[in-house]
């Protein structure tokens, strides 16, 4: 009996001693090295896998900033989610310095609202953005604008962007927003774009993507931009170029002074976590009351 | 002898033929004409006209802009208004050429005798020059997608032409266009085919025609007997009966129906198979053009819709807005209307009213908003309809909802290039769901990837 017992002991254990030799030579001949380093970034990485830096996923970007660090550089590599925190920790981590770049966040440039817009056909097919910009302008006689269904929010893994069931038309939480990009690939129409944050949040952009004579773009929606180029005479910065009948504003050279904000006949123009105007002179006041009476003649 | 169609899939849909016998008016001119740039597949035409510049009827007012591409002439005369921007069939506004009409000149070198003229009076005709004359007339596919015609008629050198087939289907619900045009010129129908049989270098022709249609089964197979079935012709012109079957008119499902052979997955075209297919309308415009040197400036067009007071079918110069059209017709019906070019189940919805008929606009349809409206989708119930009735041998359950994942390596395995469009799948989905709408987005999706993986090679 106790026999057999110690046979049994033995065979398995010389079973186990071989099997753990073959796994040791294995180890050793097989043994693939892994940087240390970027388990390390990985961990400092915000883990959302959104994609935002053009890797895939958080793990490729800790492979692709080490593989940088051993050439010396990293500085084309950025996580929009982290932000310069993070960025800046990753960078000591590997004993280098970065640029430090700006915040950046969504901007929607479209704001041809239910009330400046009007409705002129009905869509009864798929109601997705992309679906709708291949069969046409969309419910609205502006063949640039948001067409309201929701294909960025649906992109957004951050829940940054939401329609706003009064206007129509989405708006970005800046406190969520990571600027990871997903809402401005997912637009079909190229509305959605990332700018630069700003001192405070403030902001100055041309909400329109109109690129239309301004007759036909007023036509369909009143807000639109009629590149009428007044703003672009306004701008003492050089911050504003026309093309195409539309105006753009280059974030780098803006420095939100407002002026053209002042001169866009069709309000196009919107600025953002500007404080409120204060209650200024009764000649603007009444001004505005003799263009709305004209208006109403 | 059993009808032919072809093998697999297809529906019926509702005839609702209500200009069968409404004998071909002619529209009167617009006020102004406007010509979209893109009426055809391939890149746009280049203007040759400035703002100002005077044109009469076949003045060519903008050149090919490529190889796939054709060029296009005036259909009125008057002076060029502008070169603008306009809103056309895609719904978005492109470039157009607007003309300001005045009167009725017609270039002198165009003959609008109503003499036929017949290939034995034009023995000079070689295949080279009837393909050049095609070309420099403008004339693209009348059925609807709008290829250059030239182009088919050369096939590439990996393929063999063995046949001309006239698609003389017609199976989209409502439209008459092609109907009256056989019944009223069926005898320039034939010289065109002769012609393109010429340019093909082909002898074998076929016109395929489905059965709702006897008439002109009947008038088109006499002049064919007559024409060709005789000791001295050399050609072989058969009159094939095809049974009812939606979409038949489908270049490749065509080609099964009448000669029994299937035409591989893309790239592979008709000609791969042996076979060239022509519209018709095509083939009237060839006629015209290579035998009354006549550009491509007019066409036969169906205006119809149930509730529109009189439906007809006019012969239209390009450019006129469909607004004159309807006015003529009655105007707008009151209440909610869907306005296709085209028929119901492939036709293009429209935005505008103002947007113009162009080379492939074979009908002005006007849908009631109760019919036109979607019903709410459900679940869908795995019953395979959509399967049964894809022409293509597609699985329309399975690329749709592909293409909602974005799986876009998978429906390329899955072939969804393939796909014709003809929406069988989402007519006979007793769910309701937007089958084809998610077809037609991955489909140009992964089109696009395959374009640019084989740019980037």
């Amino acid at each position: 009996m106790i026999n057999i017992i110690l046979i049994a002991v033995m065979v398995l254990g010389a079973i186990g001693l071989i099997a753990a030799v073959i796994l040791y030579v294995a180890s050793k001949k097989f043994a693939v090295y892994e940087d240390p380093r970027i388990a390390q970034v990985s961990e400092l990485l915000p883990g959302a896998n959104c994609g935002g830096c053009g890797f895939p996923g958080c793990a490729g970007m800790a492979d692709a900033l080490v593989k940088g660090a051993d050439k010396g550089n990293i500085d084309n590599m950025f996580c929009p989610v982290g932000g310069t925190d993070i960025m800046g920790k990753v960078a000591d981590l590997l004993g280098l310095a970065i640029a430090n770049s700006e915040p950046m966040v969504a901007v929607v440039r479209c704001h041809g609202t239910c009330e400046h817009r009007a409705h002129v056909v009905d869509y009864a097919g798929l109601r997705t953005c992309t679906a709708m910009h291949a069969c046409g302008a969309g419910e609205t006689a502006c063949g640039y604008g948001c067409l309201g269904c929701g294909d960025c929010v649906a992109a957004c893994q951050f829940g940054a962007i939401k329609i706003n069931p009064e206007t129509g038309i989405p708006e970005v939480d800046e406190k969520k927003c990571t600027s990871c990009s997903a809402c401005v690939k997912a637009c079909p129409r190229g509305i959605i774009e990332l700018r630069k944050k700003g001192p405070k949040g403030r902001r100055v952009f041309v909400s329109c993507v109109n690129k239309d004579k301004g007759a036909v773009s007023m036509k369909a929606c009143k807000v639109s931009c009629i590149g009428c180029g007044k703003c672009e005479k306004e701008c003492p910065f050089g911050a504003i170029t026309v093309r195409d009948q539309l105006s753009y504003i280059d974030f780098n050279k803006c420095r939100l002074c407002r002026k053209c904000v002042t001169v866009c006949p069709t309000h196009a123009i919107t600025t953002v976590n500007f404080p409120a105007p204060k209650p200024q002179t009764e000649n603007l006041v009444k001004s505005e009351t003799n263009t709305e009476k004209e208006d109403q003649v | 002898m059993t009808i032919r169609t072809f093998s697999i899939g297809g529906i019926h849909p509702a005839e609702n033929k209500l200009t069968n016998d409404a004998v071909t008016k002619v529209a009167s001119l617009p006020k102004q004409a406007i010509f979209p740039l893109s009426q055809h597949i391939g890149a746009p035409a280049k203007p040759v006209v400035q703002k100002g510049d005077k044109v009469k009827v076949g003045t060519l007012i903008a050149e090919a802009g490529g190889f796939v591409s054709a060029p296009i002439h005036s259909s009125v005369s008057g002076t060029v208004y502008k070169i603008d921007t306009a809103i056309d069939a895609t719904g978005y506004r492109k470039p157009v050429i607007i003309i300001n009409v005045e009167g009725d000149e017609w270039e002198e070198s165009i003959d609008r005798s109503d003499v036929l003229e017949t290939v034995e009076n034009h023995p000079e005709l070689t295949s080279e020059k009837i393909i050049e004359m095609i070309k420099t007339a403008g004339v693209t596919g009348m059925g609807g997608a709008g290829f250059p015609t030239f182009i088919k008629l050369m096939p590439p050198p990996t393929a063999k032409a063995e046949c001309v087939i006239i698609n003389a289907v017609e199976c989209e619900p409502y439209i008459t266009a092609d109907y009256r045009l056989m019944m009223e010129k069926a005898d320039e129908i034939l010289v065109g085919l002769e012609l393109l049989m010429i340019a093909a270098k082909v002898t074998k022709g076929y016109i395929g025609i489905e059965t709702n249609k006897p008439a002109a089964i009947k008038l088109l197979t006499q002049k064919v007997n007559q024409k060709f079935n005789v000791q001295s012709s050399k050609y072989d012109v058969e009159v094939v009966p095809l049974k009812q079957r939606y979409p038949q008119g489908g270049e490749k499902q065509l080609v099964d129906a009448v000669i029994h052979r299937q035409v591989p997955a893309p790239p592979a075209i008709p000609v791969n198979v042996g076979a060239i297919v022509q519209n018709v309308g095509t083939s009237y415009a060839v006629y015209e053009a290579v035998m009354k040197h006549k550009p491509l400036v007019e066409r036969y067009t169906t205006v119809t819709g149930k509730r529109l007071r009189n439906p007809g079918n006019y012969l239209v110069r390009m450019g006129t807005p469909m607004k004159d059209l309807i006015d003529t017709c009655g105007g707008m019906p009151d209440g909610e209307n869907k306005l296709l070019a085209g028929g119901p189940m492939m036709g293009k919805a429209l935005t505008s009213i103002e947007v113009p008929v162009c080379k492939g606009t074979n009908s002005v349809t006007i849908l009631s908003g109760e019919d036109a409206r979607r019903k709410e989708p459900q679940a869908c119930i795995r019953c395979a309809k959509c399967v049964g009735a894809c022409p293509m041998g597609l699985e329309p359950y399975l690329l749709a909802k592909l293409s909602e994942l974005k799986n876009w390596e998978r429906s390329e395995r899955e072939d969804i290039v393939s796909c014709i469009e003809c929406g069988s799948c989402q007519f006979t989905c007793p769910a309701h769901r937007p089958l084809l709408d998610h077809i037609r987005l991955g489909k140009s999706t992964v089109m696009g990837i395959i374009r640019s993986r084989a740019a980037q090679k």
